[in-house]
């Protein structure tokens, strides 16, 4: 009983997936203004129904998230982005 | 002190093209009369619109690029306001990077041609290797 109080032991040993990075897309390609008439490239940072997704997941730094939002908004104004949908993808 | 700016609006799709141009011709010209100078002009033609907008689920999209004092927007949105033919308006001042983005989208669409034949014939030598 002494000898197993030491170590942990699981019946499905534990997954250590390594996890990748994330980056900030427009550092790293160095885009320095986010265009809000390309609906398309927009997309990536908007969920199913059309919101906009976190940095925690996408990965933008502070500075360009708010240039996301801000071009979402403008996009969305102008009809070329929908305020509320379901099933976009 | 003089800005950059630029205005996307949305027409309603029941006017004629004859009609189109000269609601946009107007606002060119209340701009222009302002003391304002048109840089880049774009026409985005007949769009469907993501929702619909008074009742339209389409719409002729045209965006002006403009030099001119900030004075000139007030007018140039009440222009906008008062004009039935718009469905929706958006303008704003471009700054250091939107500018350069802009200048370098008005050099990219002076030769939109030659591009588009170029992807034309790549898009041929795609498919007649599928085929094959």
């Amino acid at each position: 009983m002494a000898a197993h109080s030491g170590e942990i032991r699981y019946l499905t040993p534990p997954t250590v997936d390594v996890k990748k990075k994330k980056y900030c897309r427009f550092k790293k390609s160095g885009i320095k203004y986010i265009d809000y008439k390309d609906p398309e490239f927009l997309k990536k940072f908007l969920n199913e129904q059309g919101k906009i997704l976190p940095r925690r997941l996408t990965g933008t730094s502070l500075k360009y998230q708010r240039k996301v939002a801000q071009a979402v908004k403008r996009a969305r104004h102008l009809a070329l982005l929908p305020y509320v949908t379901d099933m976009m993808k | 002190m003089l800005n950059h700016y630029e205005a996307v609006f949305i027409l309603t799709p029941v006017l004629s093209d004859a009609q189109m141009k000269e609601a946009v011709e107007k606002f060119k010209t209340v701009i222009t009369d302002n003391g304002g100078a048109i840089t880049n002009e774009e026409n985005w033609g007949m769009r469907k619109l993501a929702y619909p907008i008074q009742k339209k689920s389409t719409g002729f999209y045209s965006l002006l690029q403009f030099d001119a004092e900030p004075t000139v927007i007030a007018t140039l949105e009440t222009q906008f306001r008062r004009d039935e033919r718009v469905l929706r308006f958006l303008s704003f001042r471009l700054d250091k990077y939107a500018f350069e983005y802009a200048e370098k989208r008005k050099n990219v669409k002076s030769q939109p041609k030659e591009v588009k034949e170029e992807e034309k014939v790549a898009k041929k030598e795609l498919k007649e290797e599928k085929e094959d």
